[in-house]
């Protein structure tokens, strides 16, 4: 099927999906990996710490697409929609993991759009309202270095769900701190003016900051069982990373990540959790019997 | 010693003419470094320009409901259907460039409101189902348009838009399988369906441009290998490959005109409304002045960053220099 015929093979009858280009089966993400629970470890636990992680990347990926046609060149609508895409992608295997991890066969959409902010486990940063294309460059360049350091542990865990998610997600994560650190530069040491509009949004990001190291009791033990990462242990060189990138922006060395404390992890959010996730829930929950 | 266009003796420019004739004539491809009148150059900077803005504003009316995806599935592939439309409007603006004009001057000529884009998108995009209807009807009239383009004369614009017609079909076909998706869901699926059909019907027939009667360029564009059908001829064409994929679909086109025609073998169809296309292309359509209006927004807060990225530059060249 080519040239003037593409638009006739619409209505063509084939078999099964092979009247889509690519087939429609994106639902099979996990396709081929061993999805047997790791010996000693509770079901419900490794869900909620999948939802943890899922949680981050869905709500992180709903707020950098409302740059999409509102970025500063057609450069970036495209880098930051692909960011947003892979985030997407990455939540999409976690939240579904937590609903084979749990027994209850829930699946993404389950989780994406039928749990209020208070049931959501994102760390509040991820939440942040959007503000301008300093402040989002300034919290990417936080949060793709805080899960980059993440996921490549993670890469090792006991469950070969998560590695397998953690093993295509760091080379993502990679690109995206790349992106991010590329326009911290640029902003950073570029005018008086950007100079001016980057310092302050690290001086209203950092405190933000010290809830990524906070431990919650799951991540703890997920972290002892070999499953997942404890966020304390990935401090230091999410630290190092970030002075030697503000250094070089010629934005001074940043002072010491602010004292943890868990907030979002136990469902503590900020109040621009619930609007943003009202309008992302909006059509599905107007149509609960639709499927799409 | 080169011959520059000032010291060309005469006559060169008709041999030069001569030579561009011969080549369109024999389907060969214009090339940026080759001679062509200004008129094609104009010509093809205006339509190529217009094509590079109708990718970038039509991100508008479908991006609007990325937040509202109702499931992840459909999130994902209405981003990445947005992602390639910015990434279309990227290959069209470095065609256009390849004709001596610069980005810069057409997104200008774009917030300025000197340069059309196409009518289409100044329609407003009201449920879900749109994202479909957009996908199905508006995609494939861009495609029953643009897959002549492949095999227009000037190779950069030709080369640009098979890449964009592989991506467009998929778009389409993703749009369609969304429709038939809520087609098998509820009533109310299928009336929001239904709905977004008789809204975007006529207009997608519209993007074919005015009758061949009124369209004065058409006869010059089709000598020059810029145009290679007519838009009555397109039209025609797309409503013949709709019909059927309607009918499958279960919804109802809403034309009480339209019917099969066994002695032509094509379908009869009524007349657009073109005085309403005329009203929407001369800015008075539902949405004209919002969709500029918010890409001028975009740009004008954006200068600080690309002021930025320019100053950045500067200084990391000028001290490379002292480096080196």
């Amino acid at each position: 099927m080519s040239g003037d015929n593409i638009f006739t093979g619409l209505a063509e009858e084939h078999d099964g999906d092979a009247r889509w280009a690519f087939g429609t089966g994106f639902t099979e993400a996990l396709a081929g990996v061993d999805t047997t629970l790791p010996e000693g470890v509770d079901g419900e636990e490794l869900a909620r710490y999948c939802q943890m992680l899922g949680d981050d990347a869905l709500v992180q990926a709903q707020r950098l697409s409302q740059w999409v046609t509102d970025a500063p060149e057609l450069e970036e609508e495209v880098a930051l929609a692909n960011i947003a895409l892979d985030l997407l992608g990455q939540a999409r295997l976690l939240l579904a993991r937590a609903g084979q991890a749990d027994g209850t066969g829930r699946d993404e959409d389950d989780f994406a759009y039928r749990r209020d902010a208070a049931q959501f486990r994102n760390v509040r940063l991820t939440a942040a309202p959007r503000g301008d294309f300093a402040r989002a460059i300034t919290t990417l360049l936080v949060l793709s270095g805080w899960r980059l350091s993440l996921m490549s542990r993670l890469r090792e865990s006991r469950d070969p769900v998560l590695a397998a998610i953690a093993a295509k997600a760091v080379n993502e994560l990679a690109y995206h701190r790349e992106y991010a650190v590329s326009w911290a530069l640029r902003l950073g040491d570029g005018t008086e003016y950007s100079h001016e509009r980057m310092a302050e949004a690290v001086a209203h990001v950092w405190p933000a900051t010290g809830e990524l190291f906070a431990t919650h009791p799951v991540e703890a033990r997920m972290a002892e069982l070999g499953v997942g990462v404890d966020p304390a242990t990935v401090a230091g060189e999410v630290h190092d990373v970030l002075a030697q990138v503000l250094t070089t922006a010629t934005l001074g060395e940043p002072g010491p990540f602010p004292e943890p404390a868990v907030a979002g992890r136990k469902g503590d959010h900020g109040p621009e959790l619930a609007p943003l996730l009202e309008e992302m829930q909006q059509v599905a929950r107007e149509h609960p019997e639709a499927s799409w | 010693m080169t011959t520059t266009a000032q010291e060309a003796p005469p006559g060169a420019d008709q041999a030069r003419q001569a030579d561009f004739d011969a080549k369109v004539a024999a389907n060969q491809r214009i090339e940026p470094r080759d001679w062509m009148p200004e008129g094609y150059r104009k010509t093809l900077v205006r339509q190529v320009a217009q094509h590079a803005h109708s990718e970038i504003i039509g991100m508008q009316p479908e991006g609007d409901w990325i937040a509202s995806a109702p499931s992840l599935r459909r999130k994902a592939i209405l981003l990445a259907k947005v992602q390639d439309e910015a990434g279309h409007g990227l290959y069209l603006y470095a065609a256009a460039e390849t004709l001596g004009i610069d980005r810069a001057e057409l997104t200008e000529r774009l917030i300025e409101g000197r340069q059309k884009y196409s009518s289409i998108f100044n329609y407003p995009s009201l449920t879900y189902a749109d994202v479909g209807v957009i996908g199905w009807l508006v995609d494939g009239a861009a495609i029953c348009n643009q897959v002549p383009l492949c095999r227009t004369s000037f190779g950069p614009y030709a080369r640009a838009m098979v890449r964009i017609c592989k991506e467009e079909s998929f778009h389409q076909r993703q749009g369609y399988e969304l429709l038939m998706r809520m087609m098998e869901g509820t009533e109310g699926q299928r009336a929001m369906v239904q709905d977004a059909v008789d809204r975007w019907w006529w207009p997608s027939l519209m993007m074919f441009g005015p009758p061949d009667a009124d369209s004065p360029n058409t006869q010059q564009s089709l000598e020059w290998g810029i145009k290679i059908d007519t838009n009555d001829a397109l039209r025609q064409k797309f409503v013949d490959m709709t019909v059927p994929q309607a009918d499958k679909l279960g919804v109802t086109l809403p034309d009480s005109e339209l019917a099969w025609n066994e002695q032509s073998g094509q379908y009869d169809f009524g007349e657009p409304d073109w005085n309403e296309f005329k009203q929407v292309v001369t800015g008075s359509g539902p949405r004209n002045a919002e969709r500029v209006a918010r890409r001028r927004a975009a740009h004008e807060k954006g200068a600080w960053v690309r002021e930025a990225a320019t100053a950045y530059a500067k200084k990391h060249q000028n001290s490379q220099e002292v480096a080196a």
